[in-house]
């Protein structure tokens, strides 16, 4: 059996590399074996798990929440090129000499979404790895999780090789771009998008999904983080926001409850009760928008003492009770 | 030693400023600070361009435009009283490589190169033209003139939304790279010369790894790649030089980059790599604009005191109708929330500032809410000017 693949997108800001990290952390359940995919960043997972960053072979970065091992790995595009050719084409010297000539630097970081192509290859090359590639000492694996880029990019480098495809037209650069795009369209991948309860994330997630819908994807569910405890309820919210709110009462507790009580106190409070709840009311209003996209929602906190080990655990406990596993 | 505060007054009061670029990471409010400043500018009497990368849908409403596209529009809902102008515009990719190409090179060359099926996928779909496009659009607006003048004397620029900031320096650079370099030879050699003649003038391993691509690609992918290249060979000079000079009118006196930060680790790193970056490259460094940062709104009460003050409440005994005392708990709870998180985020910035005291700093407080309209934008810039 080949590895599911999980591709997690998202706008810029919205966490998406912390959930990849706490979806593997999910996944990792039963002794299954997770692969952490990290492709552009400055080894951002990394730190999320508090180890050195991820590098081009596959290391153990963090037991999984039920006994399973997450492993991790950055994709290097010229490794990844290296390795293609030497795979596909046995190329010792002739490698080499496409390096003299500055081909794979070309091919790496000149040539304009070459990266994209290089790199979901890549991917494709761990994700289908089965028993024959494991008895040849290939680690095999059980899910795959991609940090992927943000959603403003998240189709055109899906769908690179649909283009690449198209540019072939024959050869085997043409049949691998083939069964590349046969993966990511197939029932075994799917595409999550990370959103924060705001209107622009929440408009760059339903611009992705049409977009990826558009190509072929096939979605899997939308993850909203960040959200706001209900820490006020509908009734002291509704108080709050009246014309006539009378803060007697508040100030009165505040006294019994051994406060100095000023006007920096009172108002103080009541402005942050009242930011938070047109916040609230900004976040049911844009995830009603978002499920009118009719996916799996999962909804995820954000963490009062900000991220660390046992945040990203709580993170992977909240996604594997709500589904995802 | 403090830290000096960034003033984006100074800027804008300085006509010999005519560049500003914002960069940062994604999501930390490129955009909105590019919109603000040069709302600002525009209200404080100078004729201001904005280019926008990929505005938000209400950002362009904001700006009182249905949609913004690659010409850019005069923006009415600001004030003009000053004597100032304002005209926004989206880099549209697509049209400006299109343009490029016709610039550069006679009709029946940029209709062969449009029609090459690498153009297709060079121009409009794949990640990295953005950064090269976003570059020869700011020479163009740079460029621009009425009559002998200038056609804006301020122009504000939002980078694209790269995979890091760094992208957006390192584009022209890149290209310089591969025009020098023996690759785009190897390419434009056959196609040149032709025929049987250019074997004898390329050496063997030249010709040895062009068969190696012919293998890899396929002969006739390689044979489209090379009369690609070769068709764009001729305007790739013009393009380079414009390139160039777009680049050394970033590193002079009258460019001021603002790195735009959320006060979160990531945000806050990847400010730091850039500002390291535009130091040792010489380029104008005007400071940190923090945006989104939680304010201190009762600096008297700790979070640990607002929690304990919480617990004592709920055991007071309730009210029958109205404001009951768990109200005031779950007040005090959300304070001490919000006052974490404003400890989180003075730490973040803290940590930047260890490592560059000496660059100046500038904090948005969070709005709580998306920007909206011209007067939110408004605040926002106040804030930049320290008001």
């Amino acid at each position: 059996m080949t590895a599911q693949l999980h591709i997690v997108s998202g706008k810029g800001g919205t966490g998406k590399t912390t959930v990849a990290a706490a979806l593997a952390l999910a996944l990792a359940h039963d002794g299954r074996r997770v692969l952490l995919v990290e492709v552009e960043g400055r080894g951002g997972i990394s730190q999320v798990f508090d180890v050195a960053p991820f590098g081009d072979e596959e290391t153990h970065v963090a037991r999984g929440l039920g006994g399973g091992e997450v492993r991790g790995l950055a994709i290097d595009p010229k490794a990844a090129l290296l390795e293609y050719l030497q795979m596909f084409y046995k190329l010792g010297r002739a490698g080499g000499l496409l390096e003299k000539f500055g081909a794979i630097d070309f091919a790496t970081t000149i040539a304009p979404g070459m990266r994209d192509v290089l790199v979901i290859g890549k991917v494709y090359e761990v994700v289908r790895r089965d028993e024959h590639h494991a008895r040849r000492g290939f680690q095999q694996y059980d899910a795959v999780v991609l940090d992927a880029p943000p959603t403003g990019r998240i189709g055109k480098f899906l769908a690179v090789n649909r283009e690449l495809s198209g540019l072939a037209k024959v050869g085997p650069i043409k049949k691998q771009a083939d069964s590349i795009m046969r993966m990511l369209t197939s029932g075994r991948s799917r595409v999550h998008l990370v959103a924060v309860a705001e209107e622009m994330p929440v408009q760059e997630t339903i611009d992705a999904t049409a977009e990826l819908r558009g190509e072929g994807l096939p979605m899997g569910s939308i993850i909203v983080n960040q959200e706001r405890g209900a820490l006020l309820g509908k009734r002291s919210r509704a108080l709050l926001q009246s014309p006539d709110f009378d803060a007697e009462p508040l100030s009165a507790d505040l006294a019994d409850g051994g406060l100095r009580v000023g006007p920096t106190l009172v108002d103080g409070l009541v402005e942050s009760g009242r930011r938070l709840d047109e916040r609230l009311s900004l976040e049911e209003r844009e995830r009603a928008r978002l499920s009118s996209l009719d996916l799996p929602i999962v909804r995820l906190p954000a963490l009062p003492d900000g991220m660390d080990a046992g945040g990203l655990r709580q993170l992977a406990a909240d996604l594997h009770r709500q589904g995802m596993q | 030693m403090t830290t000096p505060s960034l003033n984006i007054d100074t800027l804008i009061d300085d006509p010999t400023i005519r560049t500003v670029i914002c960069c940062g990471s994604g999501g930390v409010g490129k955009t909105t600070t590019a919109a603000a400043v040069a709302i600002r500018a525009a209200e404080a009497g100078r004729s201001v361009v904005v280019l926008t990368i990929d505005p938000a849908r209400r950002l362009a409403q904001a700006l009182g435009l249905e949609h913004l596209d690659n010409d850019p529009a005069p923006v009415h809902t600001i004030d003009t009283s000053a004597g100032g102008s304002l005209d926004a515009m989206m880099l549209d990719m697509k049209r400006t490589f299109d343009e490029v190409v016709m610039s550069h090179s006679t009709p029946e060359k940029a209709a062969a190169i449009m029609a090459n099926p690498f153009y297709e996928a060079v121009s409009s779909s794949f990640a990295g033209t953005q950064e090269y496009m976003a570059m020869e659009r700011l020479g163009q607006l740079q460029q621009e003139t009425v009559g002998t003048d200038r056609r804006w004397d301020l122009i504000v620029v939002d980078t694209p939304p790269s995979r890091s900031a760094m992208d957006f320096l390192d584009a022209p650079k890149k290209l310089g790279s591969f025009l020098d370099g023996r690759f785009i030879r190897l390419m434009t050699a056959p196609a040149k010369v032709g025929g049987r003649a250019y074997l004898k003038v390329v050496s063997v391993g030249m010709s040895s790894v062009t068969g190696v691509m012919a293998k890899i690609l396929g002969a006739q992918m390689l044979k489209d790649a090379q009369t690609f290249i070769a068709a764009l060979d001729t305007m790739f000079g013009g393009f380079r030089e414009r390139a160039e000079v777009t680049y050394a009118a970033l590193s002079d006196a009258s460019t001021a980059f603002l790195v735009v930060a959320s006060p979160e680790r990531d945000a806050l790193r990847e400010a730091s790599f850039f500002v390291d970056r535009l130091a040792s490259e010489g380029m104008p460094l005007a400071g940190l604009v923090v945006n989104r940062l939680q304010p201190i709104t009762i600096p008297s009460l700790s979070a640990a005191r607002a929690i304990e003050t919480a617990q004592a409440i709920r055991d007071l005994p309730g009210r029958a109708e109205g404001w009951k005392p768990a109200d005031t708990a779950a007040l005090l709870q959300v304070h001490a929330e919000a006052a974490d998180q404003a400890a989180r985020h003075r730490a973040a910035v803290a940590r930047f500032t260890a490592a560059h005291e000496d660059i100046p700093q500038v904090h948005v407080p969070t709005s709580g809410s998306d920007v909206n309209d011209v007067d939110q934008l408004r605040e926002i810039g106040a804030a930049l000017s320290g008001d």
